[in-house]
């Protein structure tokens, strides 16, 4: 399992899994689910051209979550959820249309869509090392006014604080986190590990602070599990990414109930 | 007309019940779609589409027909979201979250189960992202069945859900029982999702619940009108779909056609974007002409 083709699913694996809990701790208090949800699959159409055109993954999944971050960032006024919606199932559907005219057979289509923790080269290390520090350069200067709009909005803005360019800073510090998420988990499992893990720590704990660094905890936990259990398993890695994101939130909520009673 | 129609197209039996397919599914879709976007529930009816997902995959390793997975799947995916809780709507954003997430994995799950069958090749691409011309003409059928049913039960509860649905306040003051109502709308949505993910695939049936209507909302006033307008929507986005992939195939020197799916939601995405910028338009005709 520690082997030494595996060292860099560890090493991406964890560095991924960790800014995902800290972006998904905002994105569950400013209840952008949707929105988290949606930019991975841009990543996704992203991957998908860059593999028709032949140029590095990186590149593409780069473009396109951004692309599709400033557009539901910029749409998000006026019935934002159906535009949501609608550029998420629009980069879908292109993803879709790349993957079937460059003739791609189905375990790339996977591996995109669900995860490929073996593929992760040792080429890719520093470029997600380096995006992932600015991606946390980006969340710590952007905390403190982001804990405000989120309790307080209207004092935030008559505080002088810019509701719209916040959330497109935070948008795009989505996406960047998306881009180098999506080749390890897939496209359709980041979003899991940005929201399961993030709420069982709100639940848990009510300071902002513990909660944020109980998500990031939660969240490495269980990709490594993940990973390990994959690895074990020899099932895709999607699989296990999802069912326990979603069991860390079940636990989370007994948790909760029990202490409850007995308070 | 024939720079519309390649040869051969309405002589293929596969794409003839694909159109009839898809233009009953288009109609119910935009039908049942309008109050999930009156209602604001397009991260719900999103979810049901990623559990539908899962289902279908499941059907497919288990050797059922891909649409009682489909319908089946979303409606395991409604309950559960019910039972996770509703109460606050930051609340249900979360559980409609996990639930969504969960479902998910199951699905990567499943679809690698189907391709470790080497037998059934392109699997995934054809739950994820629909075949429709490799729908049956018994489940023509059955489609038909179920969406006449679905339209049935949508007049059934047509006021009280018209009521809720706009001021859920004053429904209840009125003695609606708008918690009901709201649990028979989510069962209805998700068999509406079942059996649009069978026409544009699981993970793009949003496309059909959401747009037509979306786009239809924006320029009607009137409930019928707009009803009306939403499913022609839908009807013209399929049919156009249908003919555009199928076209597609001659386009370039590799034969290779553009998937349905994304034919129909690239024209629905159209649509909605025409939709807004006329919407716009009129808006400032009208105030030009008050003032």
């Amino acid at each position: 399992m520690f082997s030494s083709f595996m060292t860099n699913a560890w090493i991406v694996g964890t560095v991924v899994s960790l800014l995902a809990g800290a972006t998904g701790f905002f994105v569950v208090m400013r209840g952008s689910s949707f929105a988290a949800h949606a930019i991975p699959n841009g990543a996704f159409a992203g991957a998908a051209g860059a593999a028709l055109v032949g140029v590095t993954p990186l590149a593409g999944l780069i473009t396109f979550a951004v692309v599709s971050s400033v557009g539901i960032g910029a749409s998000r006024r006026h019935r934002g959820d159906v535009a949501t919606a609608l550029a998420l199932v629009m980069m879908l559907a292109l993803g879709a249309a790349f993957l079937s005219l460059s003739g791609a057979y189905e375990p790339q289509v996977e591996a995109l869509l669900f995860g490929q923790i073996l593929g992760v080269a040792t080429t890719s290390i520093v470029p997600v090392v380096v995006i992932a520090s600015l991606c946390a350069l980006a969340l710590a200067v952007m905390y403190r006014p982001l804990l405000f709009n989120a309790a307080a909005p209207d004092l935030a803005a008559v505080k002088g604080l810019n509701p719209q360019l916040l959330e497109m800073g935070f948008m795009l510090t989505l996406a960047l986190g998306a881009a180098l998420t999506v080749p390890v988990v897939g496209a359709l499992l980041t979003f899991s590990l940005t929201v399961g893990p993030p709420a069982a720590a709100r639940l848990v704990t009510r300071r902002p602070g513990s909660a944020l660094v109980a998500s990031m905890a939660l969240s490495a936990i269980t990709l490594w599990v993940s990973i390990a259990a994959s690895y074990q398993s020899n099932l895709p890695v999607g699989f296990f990414v999802g069912t326990s994101s979603a069991l860390v939130y079940v636990l989370a909520r007994i948790l909760t109930r029990w202490r409850g009673r007995r308070a | 007309m024939h720079w519309l129609f390649e040869p051969g197209i309405w002589s293929n039996p596969a794409v003839r019940t694909g159109v009839g397919v898809g233009m009953v599914v288009a109609v119910v879709s935009a039908l049942v779609g309008l109050f999930t976007v009156m209602r604001s529930q397009s991260f719900a009816g999103h979810a049901l589409a990623d559990v539908a997902t899962a289902g279908g995959a499941g059907a497919g390793v288990f050797g059922f027909s891909p649409l009682a997975g489909f319908v089946v799947g979303s409606l395991a995916g409604a309950s559960a979201m019910e039972a996770i809780g509703v109460e606050r709507v930051r609340q249900r954003d979360v559980a409609t979250g996990v639930v969504l997430g969960g479902a998910t994995g199951l699905s990567a799950l499943f679809l690698y189960l189907i391709t470790l069958n080497t037998s059934n090749a392109g699997s995934t691409q054809s739950i994820l992202f629909g075949s429709l011309f490799s729908v049956s003409n018994s489940s023509f059928l059955v489609i038909t069945v179920v969406s006449v049913a679905v339209c049935l039960a949508l007049a059934a509860l047509g006021r009280p859900l018209l009521f809720a649905s706009v001021s859920p306040d004053a429904a209840r003051a009125r003695g609606v029982a708008v918690r009901r109502v709201a649990l028979g709308y989510t069962l209805l949505m998700a068999v509406t999702v079942g059996l649009s993910a069978v026409v544009i695939g699981s993970v793009l049936s949003t496309a059909l619940l959401i747009g037509p209507p979306a786009a239809a909302l924006r320029l009607g006033r009137r409930l019928g009108a707009t009803l009306a307008l939403a499913a022609a929507l839908g009807v013209g986005a399929v049919g156009f779909g249908v003919v555009a992939s199928y076209d597609s195939f001659y386009w370039w020197p590799s034969h290779r056609a553009l998937p349905v799916s994304f034919c129909v939601v690239t024209l629905v995405v159209v649509e909605v974007v025409t939709a807004n910028v006329v919407a716009r338009v009129w808006a400032r005709r009208g105030a030009n002409a008050r003032a």
